[in-house]
This record gives structure tokens, sequence and C-alpha cells, in this order.
């Protein structure tokens, strides 16, 4: 059976699917049927059954997130929309917010009306200049059309304030997205207590994903159980795939959870550029731990990379080939954890500038061979000692690079270079140094 | 000289309080505003937020300070942000960075005598897919090599 699109199928509207074009092909359907026919307890219950795990990057269940609201708080209930994507290698939620952002409406709208919450925030990256326009111009239509507002369907009064960030990667962490929302430096907060019990403004609090949220719609117009049909035991749906590197077709590909990295790097991307040989793998975003040319036969769900000793992440898919050099993709990686680390705890912060610094001066042809177990070292004092996962997140790479290539380091550090300087497919500036 | 008046910014900055549940949530969007009148944030515009927010000056210069797209002086009137993340980097970013460079006839993080011109390096924007990329201004642009390079300057003059 041919494979049928749940999250991209309005993908082929480059310029956007707007108002009409979207209820055209069943939109808002779904949240006249909630609003109209449903208990907030029966949406999260087939949003429960339906096996929808949270696609920003970690995972969790999403109704078992919601089912986290207290009942009888009498605070106000807020939604915010983790739309700050940042996270290396991924490109998904630019695209739904361009492309299809009244899907992404109809889904807070769910949401919304399942946990209670009169009020979203969404929660724009700065850099998206365009896909805040875009979804911008949605809310105006949905608000003309009676989707926003009071009194939606008769049934429920709510309203959407969208807010942009200004260039921070740790504000796509829930509880730094929350605080920088409040006016803050993005500083995560210590959990518990969670944001569903105080999050924004100390008020009960879900924090979604675009990508989260734009499953909801389908879920409730074709079933929560067709829904987890679509992908593995403990992971339903299928999921947007970013890929990027040296593969031959870049771009978004939707597939099942349950799609093995193989074949989303041979069939869907087009395989490598210029017929070359596969080196390495990140699957998840550019804090996923790295996979050989060996181990791509995995099943692309939660579950099954994190099994493998990585992680499904963000799907973020980074391809590497035959004339990368690992050293310097580090030396990249560590760039970026230095640049992005908030600063606020002391393994990060100075965990972070060591692991570059010392991949500087190994690059320069400077190594010690002592920097690889200071490395590991340094590595392993910031893992799991952090307030968020960040830490962790910059040490993975510095641990996975360095076990599966430890040749190509200590080589660096001994020869004082590249030992693809010598290999006839380097041709390219490009991925070296 | 840019205008330093921020009175002119009241209907919109009580619009933007307005939104939020809480005034001090308005700090990003009043810092946004100040930049877009001025092109940059200076002192007198971080003491219109805290005056407006009620919120001391040092912590409006707190956040300014952490975010990357706040500025704190000015820029060329093309600001090009090249990626230099992974992705991009695998593509090319660097020969991308000094063609930029050869070009403009100035280093990252320079601004063109003429203040035409402002050259960035820039974590990921997200924009793989045409990898090896930049952001001029409010536009992404690639896959980029020396041909568009030439083309993405010859548009901006």
């Amino acid at each position: 059976m041919a494979f049928e699109p749940v999250l991209s199928r309005r993908f082929g509207n480059a310029e956007g699917t707007w108002y009409d074009a979207y209820v055209a092909d069943g939109g808002y359907a779904a949240a006249k049927r909630v609003l109209t026919s449903m208990t907030p307890a029966q949406v999260t219950e087939a949003v429960t059954a339906s096996n929808l795990r949270g696609l920003g990057g970690a995972g969790f269940p999403t109704g078992k997130k919601w089912s986290f609201i207290p009942k009888d708080s009498p605070k106000p209930r807020y939604l915010v929309v983790n739309a700050d994507e940042g996270e290396p290698g991924t490109f998904k939620d630019r695209y739904l917010l361009e492309r299809d952002p009244h899907a992404v409406i109809e889904g807070m709208l769910i949401a919304a009306y399942a946990i209670g919450s009169h009020k979203a925030y969404v929660y724009v990256r700065g850099e998206y200049v365009e896909p805040y326009r875009r979804f911008t111009r949605a809310v105006e239509e949905a608000r003309r059309h009676g989707w926003v507002g009071r009194q939606v369907q008769g049934a429920w009064d709510w309203d959407i304030v969208i807010h942009r960030g200004a260039g921070a990667y740790i504000c796509g962490e829930e509880t730094a997205l929350l605080t920088s929302l409040e006016g803050g430096k993005g500083f995560p907060r210590l959990k518990p207590p969670f944001p569903a019990i105080s999050g924004l403004f100390g008020c009960p609090t879900i924090v979604n994903n675009v990508e989260t949220l734009a499953c909801l719609p389908p879920i409730i117009q074709r079933g929560a159980e067709w829904f987890a049909g679509l992908g593995t035991a403990r992971q339903g749906g299928t999921r947007l795939f970013s890929l990027c590197g040296h593969v031959a077709r870049p771009g978004v590909y939707e597939a099942p959870a349950g799609v093995t990295l193989r074949q989303l790097i041979e069939t869907h991307a087009g395989g490598i550029r210029d017929g070359r040989q596969l080196k390495a793998v990140i699957p998840g975003g550019i804090s996923a731990k790295i996979l050989t040319a060996q181990e791509i036969d995995v099943a692309m769900d939660f579950d099954s990379l994190l099994a493998a000793g990585t992680m499904a992440g963000s799907a973020g898919v980074i391809v590497m080939d035959e004339t990368t050099c690992i050293v310097k993709a580090l030396w990249t990686a560590a760039k970026f954890f230095a640049h992005e680390s908030c600063g606020q705890c002391s393994p990060c912060r100075e965990g972070t500038g060591w692991v570059f610094k010392i991949l500087q001066r190994i690059l320069r042809g400077e190594g010690h061979p002592r920097d690889l177990d200071v490395l590991l070292s340094v590595a392993g004092n910031m893992e799991g000692k952090t307030i968020c996962v960040f830490a962790d997140a910059a040490a993975w790479p510095v641990q996975s690079y360095i076990s599966k290539f430890r040749g190509e380091f200590d080589h660096h550090i001994r020869e004082g270079r590249c030992d693809l300087a010598g290999n006839p497919a380097v041709e390219h500036a490009d991925a070296h140094h | 000289m840019p205008v330093m008046d921020f009175h002119e910014l009241e209907p919109a900055a009580a619009e933007i309080i307005a939104r939020y549940d809480r005034t001090s949530a308005a700090m990003m969007p009043l810092l946004s505003l100040v930049q877009e009148q001025v092109g940059y944030i200076p002192p007198q515009g971080e003491q219109w937020v805290s005056d407006r927010l009620g919120i001391p000056v040092a912590h409006v210069r707190e956040v300014v300070s952490f975010y990357t797209m706040y500025r704190t002086k000015p820029i060329g009137r093309h600001h090009i942000q090249v990626c230099t993340n992974l992705p991009c980097v695998l593509r090319g970013a660097e020969r991308v960075v000094a063609d930029f460079k050869e070009r403009l006839g100035i280093d990252v993080g320079q601004t063109t005598p003429d203040g035409r011109f402002t050259l960035s390096s820039v974590e990921c924007l997200c924009a793989c897919e045409i990898a090896p990329m930049c952001q001029v201004n409010d536009r992404y642009a690639g896959p980029l090599d020396r041909a568009a390079v030439d083309r993405l300057l010859e548009e901006c003059r």
C-alpha cells in the first residue's frame, strides 16, 4: 500500500495553505467535532490512546503530559507552543508554520480545549520571519472565521498571542522558553515543579511542539487506533524527518515512526551525493550520539534509537560521507554548544568552553596525547550535573565521536594533521580544514 | 542620527503590553520595537523599556546582552548572516564565508566603510535543506555557491 502522508499532505502548497484551501481539505472538522461533541477528558483519552509522543525531541507521551494539569487549580491554564525550532539539522516546524499553519492552529484549539486553556502563547524563533508572517496571517484568518476568539463553536473562548524569540538556542528547552516568555534571559528552571503544575507566570502550563499539535486534527478525524497503527507499539503516527548533509536530496520527508535510517537515507533522500560512501550519521539533531555507516539499519522511533545508544530527538538527520573529517565535525558541534550554553550552571559553562578549546588545539595540530582522556573526563563531568539537559547534549557528541572514531582523533594528535589529507576522494575544502 | 524619540512608540507599546497577562512579558517585543525604530538598542532605548515596564534597567540590559539578535551598535543596511553550523559546513559554508569576505573586503563581524553590509557568522538557522545558506535581513538564501553570492550582493546594491 502506498504511504499516505498525514502531516505533509499540504506541503505542496509552497506559498502556504490558507483558510479556504484548508477547509476545503477537511480542515477544522476535527476541532468542530471536539468542541460540539466531546468532553476534554475524552480528547485526552483519545490522544493517550493514539500513542502520540512529543515531537520536539523529548518523546514524552502527549496525553500523559496533559493529564498532569491539576484539576482543581483556580489559576488560569496556559497552552504554550514551542515554535523555537533551533536544533541543528532540523527544519520541519518551519514547513508546518509556512505551508500548513491552520493545521497547527486547529491542533492548538483541540489541545487548549482538552487542558482547559483560554490563552495560548506561540513562541516563534526570532530568525523565522517568514514563518512568523504566515502564521500571523493564518491566525488573523482563523479569527475572522470564528475559530479564535469568543464562543468558538458556541463552546470555547480562547486567544492566541504570538511571541518572537531573539536568537537563543536554549529557549527551545521548555522551562527556558517560559523564562524567556516572561521577559527574562532564557535560563532553564529546575524541575520539579513541572510546567504542568507551575509554568508560565506560575500557572499550570502545557508546552507542546508545533509538529505534535499538527498531529491532533488527524487523530480526532480518523481515530486514535488508526494513528497508533501507523507507528510502532509505543509511538503512534508518522514523523517529519529532516535530512541534510551529504545526501543527494536534502529535505523534509514524512515516514512512519518506525522507518529505518537506511530507508530514509537511501530511498527518501536519494542516497549519498555523487555516489560516495556513507561514513557517519547523526540521527536526531546535533545533540544525538553519532552512528557509523554499519549502524543504519535501526528504526527511527524513540525507543529503537534509545536502545541503539542514541536518540530520535528532533528527527534531524545529518549525513556525513567519506570526505568528512570527524575531528572537524566534532569541533563544529563543540563551537555551537560553547556559543549556546546559557551560562547558568558551571559544569556546562566551563565544560563547553574547554571542550571547544581542546578540540581547537587538536585541529591546529597542537594536540596532546592526554587530550582525548581530558575531553572524556570533562564530558563525564557535564552529564547529569546541571539544571537542564543541554550539558548532556553537549557531552554526548564528545563521547560518541571519540569512542567510535578514536583512531581518527589519535591520528590528528600524533601526526598533527588529518588522515584524509592524502585521500583522493577529498576534493572539497568544505568538510575539512 | 538615529531617532531617539520613543514617544511615538507609545501606542504600539501599549498595544503590546495589553496582549500579555503580565507586564514583564512585554520585555522582548518592546526591545524589538526599539531595535526596529533605531536600528539597534541604544542605552536610551533600554531606559525607555525599563520605565515602560517598571523593571530596573540592569535587568533590561541583562536581557539585551543574552540574546544574539539584539544589537547595541549600528550595523550595515544589509546584514549578511552566514550559517557555520555542521549541516552548512558539510556543504561548503566556510567557502561561502571566504567568498563574502573577499567580495566585501571585510572580516566576519565587520561593516563595510560605506555602511552597506555587515557580515556575521551564526549558528543553525534551521534551513539545512538549502545548505550552505545565509540570512540577509529578513530573507533566507541558499544553496550558495560563488555565483549565488555574487547574485545576492548584486541584488542588495
